[in-house]
């Protein structure tokens, strides 16, 4: 895949699809889309510029292993899924929300959080399947 | 603070394995954080178990969405009993592998997927909705085909693969049972559907279901026709794996079993008798399989498939008595079948093979640790008064009470073969002498281990004798929980009331 | 449109047998993702195919307006989709790792679990 159209649209193609990612995982609690879909654009859009630019300019753009997003998206979900129970005594994963709105987020609430943590994890898991594939290929 | 309780199992050990995989490269941290919580673990079961028993059924509605339409986890005695069992024989398994899992295989992951199966066999035992008992069975069998791949010898490889092909085959076809379910009643709260499928009219449609649902469950169980990729994989892993994997996968497969057909498809002569069927040609052809092995753990895969046939006998004898000689059963062989493995690990270690015939002079070199096996494969034949004995005594009675000879006939039987196999392994490993076996180069021996990592592999071994002892001696106290789960499990309406007391607007 | 998801899924669940059943692990991998798509169109059938709105309330009214298609099979399917990528990328590294190590495609040749040890 060493065509150059490819590889300079790859570097306008990054930040516009990582943004839109986060686009779709901010609009997902009532219309289509959420942390599933939002991480697997994120890790579409890191998986097209190791396409263009070859597995090791990727590994050197994200610097940490992309596995280390799987703990740190675990952790983010499971403390929004424990923070009801912690702060209101409320039932295991009990949404709770910030009662204003606020600019470009619109309601804040656990479920955000929550999402958020899914998003890292299917980053992380996806970057790292791919990943290993290419490397043991 | 209590009202959540039935989750605390759940989420202590998805906390153990994101604490774990954050020290993804500290080894030597993750032994340490694997018992502590271990420990820990324990203490919040037997605090869940305590609480259950006193109170009686307690239910959390997950996201506080009202039964039937959200998601809900119900804690029975049943499930209680199961959770606390899971974080006994956990804590052995965890101790065990901290010492005879090779530091290569740890580097990769070990303890976070362990601590995940355990989550996955913790939410299997306590939802109480079909779906989501899925997705904890995908949890539960995720975790463990990257446990039984581990290593990634040749032997190991080959049977994850039949291993993996069977369990998938087996999820897709609870998928395709719980579709035409949820067609069938619209619904999947598990309360819900055993009022919803009384009430349907369309028979033939609710037998088929109750088949798919039987051999999907049946072959996570092992049991008569399904069975055949329990012996071929079991025995590749190292033994710690092979341990949890003994004493409870099979057994979440006879638990979905219980549940299903207690709650959901009752009182059908046609599936009772399936099931008798079943259970008999489990017991006899597991029987004949372990007789002629000679790799001991192949020898105790076979001895799982023939045990699973008691359980499944006496839920298809379906009377009071003979669900809680299941349920004795149960609590008794996910002990007694964790600690065999990790015997047979021991075996392993001591010697360097698993061969029966290579096997021998264990009594000559180590009569302590000789006598400390004794229990476990004692127990498992039922000498009375070790644990194995009672739940039979319900077992063969219930039979005679429902004058199914076949049945009894085949329990008796199986004992029988179960007895020769154990005489023939103890005469093979403790009482022979020592064959010529070459000794292997680079293999940690047993004698050469440090004091910390041989208390490690004997320590769990001890612990669960000890178990298994208080099965036995104390049975008066197990008789006592196994027959209020039956007594639970027979009148169906307490769990459906435990469910709906929340929302008594649909409390028909 | 009924008759033809059904027989579809007929057709998908007999295709996944079929490849599960032959000796290739690679066709087995096939096998089973074609059993699992037959599986979710099951779902999404069983759960009443319906031409509506989605059920979501209105701000302005307490109870729905108009017809509204069944959310709870949509996230069923979703569930066994996700838990299926899962499964599926595994198994891919499985088949090519057992490849690796076993030198062959062919299950009946997999058979060193079977010699007396």
């Amino acid at each position: 895949m060493k065509t150059i159209i490819l590889r300079t649209a790859s570097t306008y193609l990054l930040p516009v699809l990582l943004l839109f990612s986060i686009f779709i995982l901010l609009r997902g609690h009532y219309s289509p889309g959420g942390g599933f879909v939002g991480g697997l654009i994120a890790s579409i859009a890191w998986v097209l510029h190791a396409f263009a630019k070859g597995l090791e300019n990727t590994k050197g753009l994200i610097r940490i292993h992309p596995g280390f997003l799987m703990p740190v998206g675990l952790a983010l979900a499971f403390l929004s899924g424990i923070a009801p129970i912690v702060a209101f005594d409320m039932p295991f994963m009990t949404g709770l929300w910030y009662p204003e709105h606020l600019p470009i987020l619109g309601s804040l609430g656990s479920a955000l959080f929550f999402d958020t943590g899914v998003y890292l994890v299917v980053v992380g898991v996806t970057l790292t399947i791919i990943f290993t594939i290419t490397e043991s290929a | 603070m209590t009202q959540q309780i039935v989750l605390y199992p759940l989420l202590l050990q998805l906390l153990l394995s994101i604490v774990l995989m954050f020290c993804w490269r500290k080894i030597s941290w993750q032994r340490v954080i694997s018992i502590v919580g271990g420990v820990i673990n324990i203490a919040v079961s037997a605090w869940l178990f305590y609480h259950i028993w006193e109170n009686g059924t307690q239910i959390v509605q997950a996201g506080n969405w009202k039964a039937p339409f959200g998601i809900i986890f119900v804690g029975d005695t049943l499930s209680a009993t199961l959770v606390l069992l899971t974080a006994l024989s956990g804590v052995a398994v965890s101790t065990f592998s901290s010492a005879s899992v090779v530091a290569a295989r740890l580097k990769f992951g070990y303890f976070p997927i362990f601590h995940f199966l355990l989550l996955g066999l913790n939410g299997a035992f306590l939802t109480g909705d079909i779906f989501n008992l899925y997705v904890w069975f995908e949890i539960i069998i995720i975790s463990s085909f990257v446990l039984i791949t581990l290593g990634g010898e040749k032997a190991q490889l080959e049977g994850a693969v039949k291993y993996f092909t069977l369990n998938i085959l087996a999820s897709m076809i609870f998928l395709t049972a719980i579709a035409v379910l949820y067609g069938l009643t619209g619904s999947l709260n598990m309360a819900d559907l055993s009022m919803k499928v009384a009430a349907i009219e369309n028979r033939g449609l609710v037998e088929i279901t109750a088949i798919l649902f039987l051999i999907a469950f049946g072959i996570k169980a092992a049991v008569f026709p399904l069975y055949f990729w329990l012996p071929d994989s079991y025995h590749t892993p190292p033994s710690a794996v092979s341990a949890i994997f003994g004493g409870l996968l099979t057994k979440v497969g006879v638990y979905a079993l219980i549940r299903v057909f207690t709650l959901i498809f009752v009182g059908d002569l046609f599936l009772q008798n399936i099931l008798l069927a079943m259970a008999v040609l489990t017991l006899i052809s597991g029987g004949l399989g372990a007789l002629v092995q000679n790799n001991l753990r192949k020898v105790f895969s076979y001895l799982i498939i023939c045990h699973i046939g008691y359980m499944i006998a006496g839920l298809g004898l379906f009377t009071k008595l003979a669900i809680s000689g299941t349920i004795f059963y149960l609590i008794h062989d996910i002990i007694v079948k964790t600690n065999l493995f990790m015997v047979s690990g021991l075996a392993y270690r001591i010697r360097g093979t698993n061969s029966m015939r290579a096997l021998g002079g264990l009594y000559a070199e180590y009569p302590k640790i000789s006598l400390l096996i004794a229990i476990p494969l004692f127990s498992l034949v039922g000498i009375p008064p070790l644990s194995g004995f009672w739940p039979k005594l319900s077992l063969i009675s219930a039979g005679f009470t429902a004058e199914r000879w076949w049945v009894v006939g085949a329990i008796v039987f199986a004992s029988l073969i179960t007895l020769i196999i154990i005489a023939k392994v103890w005469a093979a490993i403790v009482w022979k002498d020592k064959t010529d076996f070459p000794k292997r180069l680079n293999f940690r021996y047993f004698a050469k281990l440090k004091l910390v990592r041989k208390t490690q592999m004997i320590a769990p071994v001890v612990f669960l004798s000890l178990v298994s002892l208080y099965i036995g001696f104390g049975a008066e106290h197990i008789q006592q929980v196994s027959v209020r789960v039956a007594n639970e499990l027979m009148d169906n309406q307490q769990y459906i009331d435990a469910v709906y007391n929340n929302n008594p607007k649909l409390n028909r | 449109m009924e008759v033809i998801l059904a027989i579809l899924i007929g057709v998908l669940y007999a295709a996944g047998i079929y490849m599960i059943l032959r000796r290739s692990l690679v066709k087995l991998i096939l096998g089973i993702i074609i059993l699992g798509n037959g599986a979710n169109l099951l779902i999404f059938l069983l759960g009443r195919i319906v031409k509506g709105s989605p059920p979501i309330i209105p701000g302005d009214s307490e109870v729905f307006e108009s017809i509204y298609a069944d959310p709870v099979p949509q996230a069923l399917i979703l569930t066994a989709i996700v838990i299926s990528f899962g499964l599926q990328s595994f198994a891919i590294i499985l088949i090519k790792r057992a490849y690796k190590v076993v030198k062959t495609d062919d299950l009946d040749e997999m058979n060193a679990i079977d010699k007396d040890s």
